[in-house]
């Protein structure tokens, strides 16, 4: 796959659709590429975290380890971005990411995100749109169990 | 110590250390000349008589042209002479006489050559001579001698400051006797001709050699405070380059730059004035020599006029004194030279003789001592002071035994430091004794204490060499075996061995075998490897080792099983690697496809560069490289790639401020390069390959070379393209000139790669860009498989060759400890000092570390000066130290009680 595809990629996730192309490029050009096979494990709760993953292709389940064993609380699936909540906030990795299927990421590496969101006010903006999104989910799905 | 001669003469032994012409302990000459006659009396005769020799060839020379002028053309009446009884033509005569001349200008010549080669080369035998005695004489420096005089002042005494001695020892005495000689000649002439005109010519010489040497002092008082700063200076670089770190840190680069600033000054002002001296000096020498004439013009005028003597006289009388002025000078010189060699000479043999040398004779001895160290090493009353005023080791008196380990704890001022290197006899006490296989330890042969003993301190220092040649440093004590393939007995060994002898070196070969298996307790090289991968384990460097050894070469000629064993390895990784459906995490050479995971300069030319022909970075620059891109009609597609390339960059990084970090990781060319290749760019817009600048041409060409599509996925490199460099990579092999042959080891699945590490010849591919954590899966199935193939050992032998930098930098502190452990253990001593020795390690390194090293030595002796005194628990028997003495002995469990010395340590602990 080409530089262009993957701009292409990035250009489809609504946090980057109004970001000019060259700044697109300088994401797609300094991230790296990593195939993961099913079953393999991004990274896991408690690690470092240094960089965030954009799903090119494939899915992956986020699970956190809880006094009953690990639970599975999102699916993510193709655009979607995972992991930058460790790079955001310099915390430990806040949940594990395992891959379902065969999963083709683009790695953006911690010191490329910042520079982008410090540069580009939208990306921010949609990132905070996501995290609350995110956040609303859970707590649904945390009523859920409660209720359950 | 004679009758205790042990085995010291093997079968079969090389040239040991007995030096023809060099006797140990010999004292420094203090003064040049001393040096020179007692060295070289016989050669400086040789060149006396050389001198002698030319005298009348010379003065042919000089006689033969007149001779020819004055009776050969010059004669006029009646020509048939009588020569040699024999009548002659006036032309046979001529011949006779120009052939003659002609015969004694070569000999003449001859002469000259061979006494300057003579005496060129007795100065630089000398030299050496000079050298290897200042050498040997810092083999013998008591250590704490070290503590006052740095590296940085004592090699430029042995390199650059002895250097002119040499120049001058060949013409030491046939300068002084060649031109004084003449000059009495000349005198002699003078004199005939008129007493007094004699006296006039001469009447300022004792003005001259009174004046000069008065002047000449104050010269050589400078060039001895000249030597000094100059030292100064080389110490001062020195200490900023071993306190870089600390300079940088404390912002002191201004301060130090200052400092270096006074120094030169203080060495300009002293060779400023130097030189005001120097050449009033010359001045007042020419002044001088003008004096003269003027006398004779004005005296010698005077007496002509008056007739009391022939103008012919006074011309001869001018003439023999302008003859006279050139000897008369040469001697000033000569006298200006011997008074600065000597300051040189003397400056720095002043230098070399510290008190309390070691005994030269117990170093260079094959007398290798007791058989073996006994059961006890008893020290009594040991005091050491380095000052000679404050003992740090007080009257220390106990027992050790020597089939039992030993701790010595205390606290850091308690002594612990200075008794482990007593013990060691690094260096000598000042009072009291240690003894030693019932001798006293100071008289014992180094090849006993050095063989039987290992010591090992908190601060190892390892050669820059490999891990192999620092691990058997221990075994090299003499050479052993001539290994096949030198030149023993041949002409060129025995001239080697006539000029040591000449200069009183050592003629022992150091390339030899000097390695000692027996004494490790292995037969050969291949055992004792096998022994030092074992010992490193045992000290904890193992997994180091084995990286070492995957990231390392090795020749497969020098060790073609292993060589083989990597292509079993390689083949074994393969078939791991499809069993498990990981095979996409290498993508393996292959000589019909494109490597998408390599740079297209690897892909071209198919191999591992050899040498620094083909270096993958400048491949592109290779006038063979450029010829075959040409024939594979790569040349313009690589332009267009060039082009497509430098526009993605321009466009990609241009906004990123200046230096950002971006440019070094990912960039084709750094951000200062940036507005060249846009002015590039804006050049070439346009422009047919052959319209654009030669050079312009050549950097767009340049870029693509490094290019991995699997990593920068720009798409640049085409099916096409790939197809291109394919058809390259096949005009690259069979086009390769044989000289060129050696600079690329061509990938070959079959074949072992020389070029390449193990890890690489294993691997036979690229790891994969696209597949997380690749390098981390394929690390363990690498080790799997040598496992499996129980080659784990055999890689980490070849880790032995991994070279440890200078003072063994690239090594960590702790890794550095740990080689030095080793070390002590390899020869397998009778009794192994410890001081520290394992501090930099972290606490449970440090712990498995000693347990092992004890579990190696159970049955031998182990003195071991503790840094933490917990460790004591593990030893059977333990000395406390306090203020220089042994306060308490014991096992651990006796004296660990209520208000013990021993307490006390491990309660601050």
């Amino acid at each position: 796959m080409s530089l262009n595809e993957e701009v292409e990629i990035l250009r489809n996730i609504p946090m980057f659709a109004n970001i000019e192309s060259s700044k697109l490029k300088l994401l797609a050009f300094t991230s790296e590429r990593h195939t993961y096979s099913e079953g393999e494990f991004l990274f896991r709760q408690g690690d470092e975290g240094d960089s965030a993953y954009i799903i090119v292709d494939g899915e992956a389940d986020v699970i956190i380890d809880t006094d009953d064993g690990p639970l599975t609380v999102a699916h993510f699936r193709k655009n979607a971005l995972i992991g930058e909540i460790a790079i955001l906030t310099d915390v430990p990795r806040t949940a594990t990411v395992q891959a379902t299927t065969r999963l083709d990421t683009m790695v953006v590496s911690k010191e490329l995100f910042f520079r982008l969101v410090m540069e580009f006010p939208q990306i921010g903006v949609e990132i905070m749109r996501e995290l609350a999104k995110r956040l609303e989910a859970t707590n649904a799905r945390i009523r859920e169990l409660t209720a359950a | 110590m004679a009758e205790d001669r042990a085995e010291g003469n093997r079968p079969g032994r090389l040239p040991g250390p007995e030096t023809p012409g060099y006797r140990p302990n010999v004292p420094l000459e203090r003064s040049i000349f001393r040096f020179i006659m007692k060295y070289s009396k016989r050669q400086q005769l040789v060149v006396l008589a050389l001198t002698f020799i030319s005298w009348p060839i010379i003065y042919l020379t000089l006689e033969l042209p007149k001779a020819i002028i004055d009776q050969a053309i010059g004669a006029r009446e009646g020509w048939a002479r009588d020569v040699l009884g024999a009548e002659m033509e006036q032309i046979t005569f001529l011949m006779v006489l120009s052939f003659g001349f002609l015969f004694f200008v070569i000999l003449s010549g001859g002469v000259k050559y061979v006494l300057n080669v003579y005496a060129g080369r007795l100065g630089e035998q000398m030299l050496r001579r000079l050298r290897y005695m200042l050498y040997s004489r810092i083999l013998r420096f008591p250590l704490p001698h070290f503590k006052k005089v740095s590296q940085g002042e004592i090699i430029p005494m042995i390199t650059a400051e002895v250097e002119p001695v040499g120049g001058y020892i060949g013409t030491a005495t046939s300068t002084p006797l060649y031109f004084g000689g003449l000059l009495l000649v000349y005198l002699g002439f003078i004199f005939a001709q008129d007493v007094y005109l004699g006296l006039a010519a001469t009447a300022l010489y004792p003005l001259q050699i009174y004046v000069i040497p008065k002047l000449q002092k104050r010269v050589i008082a400078l060039g001895k405070d000249r030597v000094r700063e100059v030292r100064g200076l080389a110490d001062n670089i020195g200490e900023s380059i071993a306190g870089i770190a600390e300079i940088h840190a404390n912002d002191a680069s201004v301060y130090e730059r200052a400092g270096i600033a006074r120094r030169l000054d203080r060495i300009y002002t002293i060779r400023y004035e130097i030189f005001r001296r120097k050449f009033a000096i010359k001045f007042l020498n020419s002044f001088m020599a003008q004096l003269t004439p003027f006398f004779f013009y004005a005296i010698g005028g005077y007496l002509v006029i008056a007739g009391d003597m022939t103008i012919g006289a006074l011309t001869a009388v001018l003439a023999a004194y302008k003859d006279l002025s050139s000897p008369w000078k040469e001697l000033l010189n000569y006298y200006q030279l011997q008074a600065d060699i000597k300051v040189k000479y003397e400056a720095v043999i002043e230098q070399f003789d510290p008190p309390g040398l070691f005994d030269e004779t117990l170093q260079l001895t094959d007398d290798a001592g007791p058989e073996s160290m006994g059961r006890t090493l008893d020290v009594a009353s040991l005091a050491y002071s380095e000052d000679g005023q404050s003992k740090s080791v007080d009257g220390a008196s106990f027992s050790v035994d020597l089939d039992r380990h030993t701790a010595i704890v205390g606290s850091g001022s308690s002594g612990r430091d200075e008794l482990a290197l007593l013990l060691a006899r690094l260096v000598k006490g000042t009072g009291g004794r240690v003894d030693l296989a019932g001798r006293h330890l100071d008289d014992l042969p180094e090849p006993f204490t050095g063989r039987k003993m290992s010591f090992a301190g908190p601060i190892p220092y390892l050669f820059s060499t490999d891990l192999r040649a620092n691990l058997d440093y221990g075994l090299r004590h003499r050479p052993l075996r001539s290994p096949a393939g030198t030149d023993a007995g041949t002409a060129q060994r025995n001239r080697y061995i006539r000029d040591a002898h000449a200069a009183a070196n050592i003629d022992a070969d150091p390339v030899a075998d000097w390695v000692d298996y027996d004494a490790a307790g292995v037969s050969d090289r291949e055992a004792l490897d096998r022994k030092c991968v074992d010992i490193l384990r045992l000290v904890d460097l193992g997994d180091d080792l084995y990286r070492f050894g995957l990231h390392g070469t090795i020749d497969p000629e020098d060790r073609p099983e292993l060589a083989e064993a990597m292509l079993k390895a390689r083949a074994a990784l393969r078939s791991r690697l499809d069993e498990t459906q990981q095979s996409a995490l290498v993508e393996p050479f292959d000589r019909a496809r494109y490597n998408t995971n390599a740079t297209l300069a690897e892909n071209l030319l198919f191999g591992t560069p050899a040498g620094a022909a083909f270096d993958i970075d400048r491949l592109a620059e290779h006038p063979f490289v450029r010829q075959v891109i040409h024939e594979a009609g790569l040349a313009d597609t690589l332009l267009e790639v060039g082009r497509q390339l430098t526009e993605t960059m321009v466009e990609i990084f241009a906004d990123l401020p200046p230096g950002h970090a971006f440019f070094d990781q990912f960039s084709f060319f750094g951000s200062e390069e940036m507005p060249e290749y846009q002015q590039l760019l804006a050049r070439t817009a346009g422009q047919s390959p052959e319209e654009m600048r030669e050079d312009d041409r050549f950097r767009l060409r340049s870029l693509p070379f490094k290019l991995i599509p699997a990593r920068h996925r720009l798409g640049l490199l085409t099916e096409d393209i790939q197809a291109k460099a394919l058809k390259a990579r096949e005009i690259f092999a069979a086009t390769l000139p044989d000289m060129l042959r050696g600079e690329v080891e061509l990938f070959d699945p079959d074949r072992y790669n020389r070029a390449a590490t193990l890890q690489d010849n294993i691997l036979f591919g690229k790891v994969s860009y696209g597949e997380a954590n690749a390098a981390g899966k394929l690390s363990a199935l690498i080790g799997d498989v040598l496992d499996s193939l129980s080659l784990r050992d055999a890689v980490m032998a070849a880790g032995l060759a991994h070279s440890v930098g200078v003072g063994g930098a690239r090594l960590s502190a702790a890794q550095r400890q740990k080689v030095n452990m080793a070390r002590g253990l390899i020869k397998r001593p009778e009794l192994f000092i410890v001081n520290e020795g394992i501090s930099n390690l972290d606490g449970a390194a440090q712990r498995r570390v000693l347990d092992a090293v004890l579990g190696e030595m159970k049955g031998r002796g182990v003195i071991w000066s503790l840094h933490r005194p917990g460790f004591a628990r593990n030893f059977d028997h333990i000395v406390v130290l306090k203020g220089g003495r042994a306060v308490e002995q014991g096992s651990f469990a006796e004296l660990d009680k209520e208000g013990s010395a021993l307490r006390e340590l491990l309660e601050t602990e």
